[in-house]
């Protein structure tokens, strides 16, 4: 296959070089624009700056490279990724890049939002166009000096040599590069030569990590800053009546105590202080709108999956007669709980809102809608709203709700004051945006040893599963195959959770195929290669996922795993999924201990395309299975009168070291464009689990959390 | 209304410096870290204890910050991340550095404090001791596998410092 692509650029305007006064060279570009027809750039190059891209390479006349990352971190690792591209075709040595977080500019940025796993699919080749321009001006300055053509100058870490064996820096070269026009033809690297990419490169920020310095949203302070905690009713559906603040106003450090909304914020100080006082306020809250409970959202679930008003979302052939002349029908109800997402850093931001202009730093995944949303909050021009990222102590969805930074500058505009708001972990746990609790009804149809229909079903709290999903496997292998869905309204906020519905989904579709090939008495891994060489033969531009690149990582995993060979006392379940991009086969290894299944070790085999970070994609990909099984197994999370089950981690189970297996991770060798990692290896895991789990005990877990479904199964069997 | 606050002074051992602090006697050390003398490595989880996100030193002891009241903390020898070595140069910073565990890193300052102390009493551990010595430390981005190998490769820098 080949090998290195020349692009010629037709939008040349995406990308704009200037000369430093300084010394060096600064080129701009707007990372996502250079993707869209409608770029809108400023002519003038002399107004380069921040206002007009959204990332930018700095070359300094040593030739060091500083490379702002326009993408916020959550712990998937793109601000070590995505410099690491435009290294790549810069051609330096990685030891000579700076990585910094890219500030937010609200007019210029369309694809800001860490989420999806979408940052290194999108960015992949306009940052690898970035860099590979600037080499090109560099290389072309170093060439005018020399008087040779560019073509018979090569470039290795920075530095560039002639056919001669003359030798020039990037430093030596980069004030005439800064004056030269844009190259209109560039060469991107054949993957094959690549020397960053595919490489392990360390988290950018571990020496800061590793020391303690101040790098999170927690740790950012600014000259006479206060700090607010704020008091939200005790359950949804209520709202504030009275307070007295009088035992508040009397804890040292309390400097105001503001009423804004249905909320109470103290400001004080010191965090304690603030904290301290709002335990101290004593409220009366009334109801105004309905007390929800777990039991209540439970029976009308089923009772709309039991109904006629589901929506159909994807109908292939006729199920309803698939069913009607079957041999035999399957069906099965799997349930999932609402879930909160823990960050360890609990939500906070920094406000402070002034005449001139409205300061915001902080953690947040979707910097561009916050600032816009904070802007329409307080009445203010979208330009006076200066949002600064910080690294973010995890995200896994909640980050993209910017009701904390709304709460911040709020309480910065009514004091008059920079104000640091501070979540406590149960303010986390109680104020959240949660996962929706979901149930997925699943039917499907044998005749003469085969299966001939599938039908799915959602029932879903105030959400339903995006578009994409229902052309997801098995679509496209089955003749007659339906998916529908519905849900009911919610006072209770819900949200984004890491890999949204395929989280639970997966779990649910990837258990009742083991039942399925059970009943067929059918291997699974044999069951599975059937149906997509089916797919394989019916091609269907609806269906994103390759079932080529199913089969290769279910292959793989089978092998790896040494799937049907397991050693006495092992029992194993296996999955394969699709979703965000990437294909993912799993294989759970447990043992019974005492009568309670243990996990003990993970195979998985996934397709990425090219992997651009191995060490961060294995930090990825080891991490959303551990957190897979946590939620899987403990994260027990119901609601009685509005209020949760539980607000802090004596009561809520995280999973924690004694509890995890060891993973052992393989990747497909290929040489597609990269895919997302920061969601799929979560979604396949709880089948997998379940799968073993049914191996070794008999019992068809349906509902999550499983360890509680063990218990309750168990104290059944007891009477 | 005026508040008259007459806060108690309290005299700390931090890191090998000393300190003077004014604070309630009930506050957490944590905050007193954090809040007063910039010492923001040492984080804020959960609040009761739970999560080992506070993790510190107190005479050598891995102790959770947000359950010591700086009233107890006079008579103490404190050492946070900050403290642990001039620049990152502790075996278990390096093993950190070297298996590159950290994904979103927000609690890897209290695993690094809690694997530190640990070694100390336990130099050559068995990776059983490593997991139970460690489940007091949550991490949600789940970088278990690296802590716990990362925890291994520093007890063995430990024991033969020439082959690191």
């Amino acid at each position: 296959m080949s090998s290195s692509k020349q692009i010629t650029f037709n939008r040349r305007s995406f990308l704009k070089t200037s000369a430093l006064a300084g010394g060096g060279m600064l080129i701009g570009f707007n990372l996502f624009n250079a993707c869209s027809n409608n770029a809108k750039l400023p002519v003038d190059i002399s107004k380069l700056n921040y206002n007009d891209f959204n990332a930018f390479i700095k070359i300094s006349d040593e030739g060091k490279v500083t490379i702002f990352s326009p993408n916020p971190e959550i712990g998937q690792g793109v601000k070590t990724a995505m410099p690491m591209l435009i290294a790549e075709e810069l051609d330096v040595a990685w030891e000579d890049v700076y990585v910094q977080q890219g500030k937010l500019d609200t007019k210029n940025y369309t694809r800001q939002v860490a989420g999806g796993s979408q940052s290194i699919r999108r960015s992949w080749q306009p940052l690898r166009e970035v860099g590979a321009t600037a080499r090109q001006m560099l290389v072309n300055a170093a060439a005018a000096q020399w008087g040779v053509d560019a073509s018979t100058c090569k470039v290795d870490k920075g530095i560039i040599t002639n056919a001669k064996g003359e030798q020039l820096t990037y430093g030596n070269v980069v004030k005439a590069a800064a004056l030269l026009d844009i190259p209109e033809t560039i060469q991107l690297k054949d993957p094959k030569n690549f020397s960053i990419v595919g490489k392990g490169k360390g988290n950018v920020d571990i020496d800061k990590i590793i020391t303690g310095q101040p790098l999170f949203g927690l740790d950012y302070k600014a000259e006479g800053m206060q700090y607010a905690s704020v008091l939200r009713p005790p359950a949804f559906g209520k709202t504030l009546e009275t307070f007295d603040a009088t035992a508040t106003k009397a804890v040292a450090g309390v400097t105001d105590v503001i009423k804004f909304g249905d909320k109470i914020g103290v400001i004080a100080t010191n965090t304690w202080a603030a904290m301290k006082g709002k335990k101290a306020l004593v409220a009366q809250w009334k109801q105004t709108k309905p007390a929800e409970s777990t039991a209540d959202h439970d029976k009308k679930l089923v009772a709309l999956l039991n109904s006629d008003d589901l929506k159909i979302r994807r109908k292939d052939g006729n199920v309803k007669q698939a069913f009607a002349t079957a041999d035999k029908i399957i069906e099965r109800t799997y349930e999932a709980p609402f879930l909160p997402h823990n960050c360890m850093e609990p939500m906070n931001f920094f406000a402070n809102v002034t005449p001139e202009k409205i300061y915001l730093v902080g953690p947040i995944q979707t910097p561009e809608g916050t600032a816009r949303g904070v802007a329409k909050k307080l009445n203010r021009d979208e330009s006076e709203v200066d949002l600064q990222m910080t690294r973010m102590g995890g995200g896994f969805g909640r980050r993209l709700r910017g009701d904390f930074v709304l709460e911040a500058a709020e309480l910065s505009h009514r004091t008059k004051k920079p104000i640091k708001l501070v979540y406590s972990r149960e303010d986390d746990m109680t104020a959240g945006v949660y996962r929706p609790s979901s149930k997925y009804k699943l039917t499907a149809s044998i005749k003469d040893g085969a299966l001939t229909g599938y039908r799915l079903q959602e029932a879903c709290v105030n959400a339903n599963m995006y578009g994409l999903i229902p052309n997801f496997f098995p679509a496209g292998a089955l003749e007659h195959y339906q998916v529908e869905s519905g849900q009911i309204k919610s006072n209770i906020s819900t949200g984004a959770w890491r890999a949204p519905y395929t989280n639970f989904l997966a779990s649910a579709e990837q258990s009742f195929f083991d039942e399925l090939a059970e009943a067929l008495g059918t291997d699974r891994v044999a069951l599975h290669m059937q149906l997509l060489d089916k797919v394989k033969q019916n091609p269907n531009p609806k269906i994103k996922y390759s079932p080529e690149r199913l089969q290769g990582v279910l292959q793989s995993v089978a092998k790896v795993s040494n799937w049907g060979n397991a050693p006495e006392g092992v029992y194993q379940g296996l999955s394969v999924y699709y979703c965000h991009n990437t294909h993912v086969a799993e294989v759970a290894d447990i043992i019974m201990d005492n009568g309670t299944p243990v996990v003990k070790k993970v195979s998985c085999v996934v397709d990425c395309g090219i992997v651009v970070n191995p060490l961060g994609a294995m930090n990825q990909i080891k991490g959303g299975i551990l957190d897979g099984i946590g939620h899987t197994m403990y994260a027990d999370f119901s609601f009685k009168d509005g209020t949760p089950s539980s607000k802090n981690f004596d009561t809520y189970k995280l999973i924690r070291m004694a509890q995890t297996p060891r993973i052992d991770v393989h990747f497909i060798e290929s040489q597609e464009d990269p895919t997302g990692l920061g969601e799929p290896t979560l979604p396949p895991i709880g089948a997998a689990v379940a799968n073993a789990i049914y191996k070794a005990t008999g019992q068809r877990l349906t509902k999550q959390p499983y360890e509680k479904a063990l218990l309750e199964n168990k104290a059944k069997v007891l009477g | 209304m005026l508040k008259i606050e007459v806060m108690p002074t309290y005299n700390l051992k931090i890191n090998g410096k000393s300190h003077t602090v004014n604070a309630d006697e009930d506050t957490p050390l944590l905050w007193v870290l954090r809040d007063q003398l910039d010492l923001v490595g040492t984080k804020f989880g959960c609040g009761i204890g739970q999560c080992g996100a506070c993790t510190i030193h107190v005479d050598g002891h891995a102790t959770r910050s947000c359950l010591t009241q700086i009233s107890e903390a006079e008579t103490m020898e404190i050492t946070t991340i900050e403290g642990l070595s001039k620049t990152g140069e502790h075996p278990v910073q390096q093993a950190w550095k070297t298996i590159d565990v950290p994904q979103c890193g927000y609690c890897q300052s209290g695993q690094i404090m809690t694997a530190a102390a640990f070694l100390k009493s336990n130099t050559n551990p068995s990776n059983e001791a490593i997991r139970t010595a460690m489940n007091g430390n949550i991490c949600r981005c789940a970088s278990y596998n690296s802590i716990e190998d990362a925890v291994k490769l520093a007890s063995e820098q430990i024991n033969n410092p020439q082959k690191a």
